[in-house]
């Protein structure tokens, strides 16, 4: 045990079980006596309800229920809320329309949620469901992000569709280095609508115990704890003392299983109504059309440069789409996610962000693996590329030129760096991607009928979500600190309850790792309990790469308390001072003797005391039995990992096809606790971005119908279409928790779109938009050398 | 999926006789599963004709390879006697789907279902196949009729597949990014007396390319193609390729079918 844990690349502990197919995700709970549920959903963007008949369903076999709207109503279970207020810039609140949990007068967007069937067999509700009839004014939808304002108002009140119009910056000073630039450099950008599609759909079965009164909602949830809080508080189901969360193994979030659903609640609802267990669990389409989206930005932006190459100003105007609704995170997503970031790491004198937030009959639009920041460094990427290549100067070396280089740095806009070395990183993936080689190897693709292009792109995010001062002075409902307790069981093995949930990140591993090195206890003796909030105490959730540098610094404080009480004990045993009591390796020793205690015999005797040993006493006066601590952590700030990654890609001129041919990535994410599952984050990151630059696209037609609503249209990108992956690390440590770390579950995702996409127009030498498929890199060199053909 | 009658045959007979308005076969299951469990079809009684022995196998006999119709894909793409009589027969069942698909997806389900975006009707129309049914031979340009149509009455069962041994040919499939069926798919094969060249994906049902084959008739060779331009008014437009692209496509695939046929 003398070697240290941390660091080191330890096999994944839920290895075992997820790659044998002993998983338990929520469609695998079975319980006496269920019943299935079936969600009617809208088929149409934007349409009034004017009846909904319910009877020939009611009445057909099997059938238990069918509710709707009016059933929600007499039990008076609030809508969804939207949680985190955003002012606008003329001080009015943002504007939130009604969210029910069944649509009540109106739809918002295809796949809003109708009707619930409940009834004995699957195969029966959704033979009812076929009864249900929905009498809807079809009304004309509004899709487009750009047209939302100019149309007419999807919800009463909500004039020109707008939530919000909200400001961040010094609007005069950014206007003045405008003024008095040598060079202003303009482009506008689409961030394109992306589907989270988590491996595992959603899922939730809802069970009222009649004896005790208690409900459980079984769920796909990244955050039971807040979902329970939420649900009872607002949706008013149930008592949180007597509701009780499971979300057990989750087959992935990235952001989209992070609130509560509408299914959520009427499932935990019926349940209590019905007094019979209800299961749901929902389809692949109907994922596609009801989990939150992502993404989904229209931005117009420009950057003031002096002639040696430094920008003095930068002025970011974006229409964010929100969807039919406000979800949950929804308007912090496209605000304090994004608009403190546009800066990159660059610095940056002045910065004027502006955003308004648009209604639109689609699937509400929230957080999605990077929230925000892969908006943030798309826009800024892609203007530092545009912007160096129309200044003359090198790509690489304009970056440099501009990077902030003294910590910690205090940001024109928000945040207070703490630490960084940007060109460490940067210059490590020059020499990694052999940047000094690219024209021989463009030349050697060109002789094979192929154009080479290289791309760069570097980042910053915002992580450790987040010290509660600084978000609730930005708006935040609530602070987002996080909880953990270390149960020591008397024969020496260890429950670790942590507030984070484990959807992928491996936490059972990582937390543990961080567990055996502080106790010294062997991995296999400890265990993480998550995901129930019957079993451990109240926490935030897992989203913005804020588990460990915020969850597993609260892990370690109750270790550190484990370790002090441990040695009140211990030096009574021992017959020592507890002062002079060192642990070490899991023992503690009196120093210049033999006598020491295993942190297992003084779990033993924190227990049993009287029956184990030396010690036939009780513990030491004023020591309570049971060793068994809690700790809260709040960060004194933010951690930001930073990065530089490099793309090449390939180009078939003949067909547009474009493969990305090596992929390099140099990621500062602090100290690691194992590499091999940073690695595997930075994989899937990537996976996810290089996605959304080349084929994701969630498009719906002008009436409102998601026509990419399955993988048959759905470009999910395959292993096949990546290269291996470089990957390499620098460390300059988090200042803002004890453990150093920073966050890395985002990074690929937010780093890789620009990369790929400076990468693409630098092969084509022509602009195209995200995702770069091959038909549009086929269209941008038709256009390229039709407009040539004109001219010459 | 609406419940329905499951019956097991063994023998043509017994799978024809049972057949009614309301009934379907079941192959490999790839295409006719996922319909029924989203509510895109039913019916009262599904006939798995998977245990019918006389179904399966691969035969080679003088001009002609002659695949049953339970044959899987895997199977087709690992034969050695496909693989060394029609090269690319075998190379365009290895380029279906992915494994699993490929092992349990069969032929005659694929060309029974006749998708327009699928790969082995433009085998049969380039190879020149017959097409063997429980009552009767059809040639290959006479059964695929339209988008998901054959020529196939109900209850007729799809027993073995003709193909022509050609001199050489090549399939090229332009995949669909995101389901990877063909996009535009074309498949060209040169006899003594003909080259053919069938396209599919680009229309609502597979079809011969009359311009490429005109072009390669006279010289086949890629730069025989340089100058084909094709019109698109009559290609299919979707959401991943508009049909000016797909003409540019069915060019430039043809142009790597011709570089890559043996
Ligand atoms: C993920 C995925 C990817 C795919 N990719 C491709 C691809 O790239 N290229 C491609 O060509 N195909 C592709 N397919 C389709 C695949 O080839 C299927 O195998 C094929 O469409 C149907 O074959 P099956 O044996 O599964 O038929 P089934 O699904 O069992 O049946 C399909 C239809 O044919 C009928 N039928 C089956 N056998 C007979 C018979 N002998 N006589 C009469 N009627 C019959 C059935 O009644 C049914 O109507 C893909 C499928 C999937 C699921």
């Amino acid at each position: 045990m003398a070697a240290s844990m941390i660091g080191s690349k330890v096999e994944r502990k839920e290895d075992k079980k997820f790659l044998t197919g002993k998983g338990r995700y929520t469609a695998d709970i079975t319980l006496a006596n269920q019943t299935f549920a079936y969600f009617i959903r809208s088929p149409h963007a934007r349409a009034k309800i004017k009846n909904i008949d319910t009877s020939k369903a009611k009445k057909a076999s099997g059938v238990i229920d069918v509710l709707t709207a009016k059933e929600l109503n007499e039990d008076k279970i609030g809508g969804l809320i939207a949680g985190w207020k955003i002012v606008s810039k003329d001080g009015t609140d943002m504007k939130i329309p009604p969210h029910p949990a069944l649509a009540s007068d109106s739809v918002n967007y295809v796949g809003d949620h109708v009707a619930l069937v409940v009834a004995e067999t699957l195969q029966q509700a959704r033979d009812a469901a076929e009864l249900v009839k929905v009498d809807y004014k079809v009304l004309k939808a509004v899709v487009n992000t750009g047209d939302a304002m100019n149309s007419e108002s999807i919800h009463d009140g909500i004039d020109k569709n707008l939530s919000f119009d909200w400001e961040l910056g010094d609007k005069a000073k950014t206007d003045e280095a405008f003024a008095s630039a040598d060079k202003i450099v303009k482009m506008t950008l689409t961030n394109n609508r992306l589907v989270p599609n988590a491996m595992e759909p959603r899922a939730s079965i809802g069970d009222f115990n009649p004896s005790s009164e208690e409900l459980t909602l079984y769920t796909t949830s990244q955050n039971p704890h807040l979902s329970r809080l939420v649900m009872s508080a607002f949706n008013a189901i149930h008592p949180e003392h007597k509701f009780r969360i499971v979300a057990p193994d989750v087959g992935g979030g990235f952001g989209s299983k992070i609130y509560p659903y509408a299914e959520d609640v009427v499932v935990a609802w019926a349940a209590k109504r019905l007094q019979r267990p209800v299961k749901w669990v929902c389809e692949r389409t109907d994922s596609f059309l009801s989990d939150c989206h992502g993404r989904d930005h229209i931005t117009n932006c420009e950057l003031a440069i002096k002639n040696d190459g430094t920008v003095t100003g930068l002025k970011v105007d974006t229409i964010a789409n929100l969807g039919g609704y406000a979800s949950l995170f929804a308007t912090v997503t496209p605000t304090y996610l994004y608009g403190p970031l546009v800066l990159g790491l660059y610095n940056i004198a002045s910065a004027y962000c502006n955003v308004k937030a648009v209604y639109t009959n689609t699937a509400p639009v929230d957080a999605y693996r990077g929230a925000g920041r892969p908006e943030a460094t798309y826009m800024i990427e892609r203007l530092m590329d545009k912007a160096a290549k129309e200044m003359g100067m090198d790509r690489a070396e304009f970056r440099k030129k501009n990077f902030i280089r003294q910590f910690p740095h205090q940001q024109c806009l928000v945040h207070n760096i703490d630490s960084g070395d940007y060109e460490a990183h940067f210059n490590r993936a020059l020499e990694l991607s052999d940047y000094s080689n690219f024209e021989k190897r463009k030349a050697e693709s060109a002789a094979k009928g192929k154009l080479r292009g290289i791309g760069f792109s570097t980042y910053i995010e915002a992580c450790g979500i987040a010290p509660s001062a600084a978000v609730m002075s930005l708006g935040a409902g609530v602070g987002l600190w996080e909880s953990a307790e270390i149960r020591f069981n008397a024969t020496g093995n260890i429950s670790v309850m942590t507030g984070t949930h484990s959807h992928g990140q491996s936490h059972d591993t990582t937390f543990a790792q961080i567990v055996a090195d502080k106790l010294g206890v062997p991995m296999e003796n400890i265990d993480l309990v998550h995901g129930d909030t019957d079993k451990g105490p109240f926490g935030m959730g897992t989203y913005g790469s804020r588990s460990l540098a915020v969850g597993g610094t609260a892990i370690a404080k109750a270790c550190d308390k484990i370790v002090e009480k441990g040695k009140k004990v211990a030096a009574h045993m021992l017959e020592a001072n507890p002062d002079e009591i060192e642990f070490k390796d899991g023992e503690f020793i009196v120093p210049n003797s033999n006598k020491k205690k295993t942190i297992g015999e003084i779990a033993f005797a924190c227990y049993l005391p009287g029956t184990y040993g030396e010690i036939k006493s009780p513990l030491p006066e004023g020591v309570e039995p049971g060793l068994k601590e809690t700790a809260f952590y709040d960060p004194v700030n933010f951690s930001f990992p930073a990065g530089s990654h490099v793309c090449e890609v390939e180009v078939d001129p003949t067909t547009g096809e474009t493969k990305v041919d090596t992929y390099t990535c140099v990621d500062d994410f602090g100290n690691l606790i194992n590499p091999m599952i940073v690695e595997g984050q930075i994989h899937g990151g990537l996976a996810q971005g290089i996605g959304q630059a080349l084929y994701e696209n969630a498009y719906y037609d002008e009436t409102g119908q998601l026509v990419t609503a399955s993988y048959m249209d759905y470009t999910m990108p395959r292993a096949d279409n990546f290269p291996e992956f470089r990957i390499d690390y620098t460390c300059t440590p988090a200042t803002s928790n004890p453990l150093g770390v920073k966050g890395c579950g985002e990074a690929g995702a937010i780093a890789s779109p620009p990369a790929v996409m400076n990468a693409v127009i630098d092969a084509i030498g022509t602009e195209v938009s995200m995702p770069a498929t091959s038909e549009k890199v086929w269209k941008a060199l038709k256009d390229k050398s039709d407009t040539k053909k004109k001219a010459a | 999926m609406k419940a329905f009658n499951f019956h097991e045959v063994k023998s043509v007979k017994e799978a024809t006789k049972l057949a009614s308005n309301k009934s379907t076969f079941l192959a490999g299951g790839m295409t006719l599963i996922p319909s029924m469990k989203m509510r895109l079809s039913s019916f009262s009684d599904v006939i798995d004709i998977k245990e019918i022995k006389e179904l399966y196998g691969i035969k080679v006999k003088g001009k002609s390879v002659i695949i049953g119709a339970n044959t899987k894909h895997a199977d087709v793409a690992a034969s050695k006697e496909v693989r060394k009589a029609v090269h690319s027969l075998a190379g365009l069942a290895e380029g279906i789907g992915d494994p699993q698909v490929r092992n349990c997806g069969t032929l005659g389900g694929s060309i029974s279902n006749n998708d327009p975006t699928a790969c082995y009707p433009s085998a049969c129309i380039a190879l020149d196949a017959t097409i063997h049914t429980s009552s009767r031979k059809v040639e290959a340009e006479k059964f695929f009729t339209g988008m998901f149509e054959t020529s196939l009455k109900k209850g007729e069962l799809v027993t073995a597949v003709e193909f022509q041994i050609p001199e050489k040919s090549c399939y090229i499939k332009f995949p669909n990014p995101a389901s990877r069926y063909a996009m535009v798919g074309v498949y060209i094969a040169k006899f003594k007396k003909e080259v053919r060249c069938a396209v599919t994906g680009a229309q609502s049902v597979v079809y011969r390319c009359k311009e490429i084959e005109k072009a390669l008739n006279n010289n086949f060779s890629e730069s025989a193609l340089d100058s084909v331009s094709l019109k698109s008014s009559n290609l299919n437009s979707d959401i991943h390729a508009s049909a000016e692209y797909r003409a540019s496509l069915i060019v430039s695939c043809a142009q790597k079918a011709v570089a890559g046929s043996k």
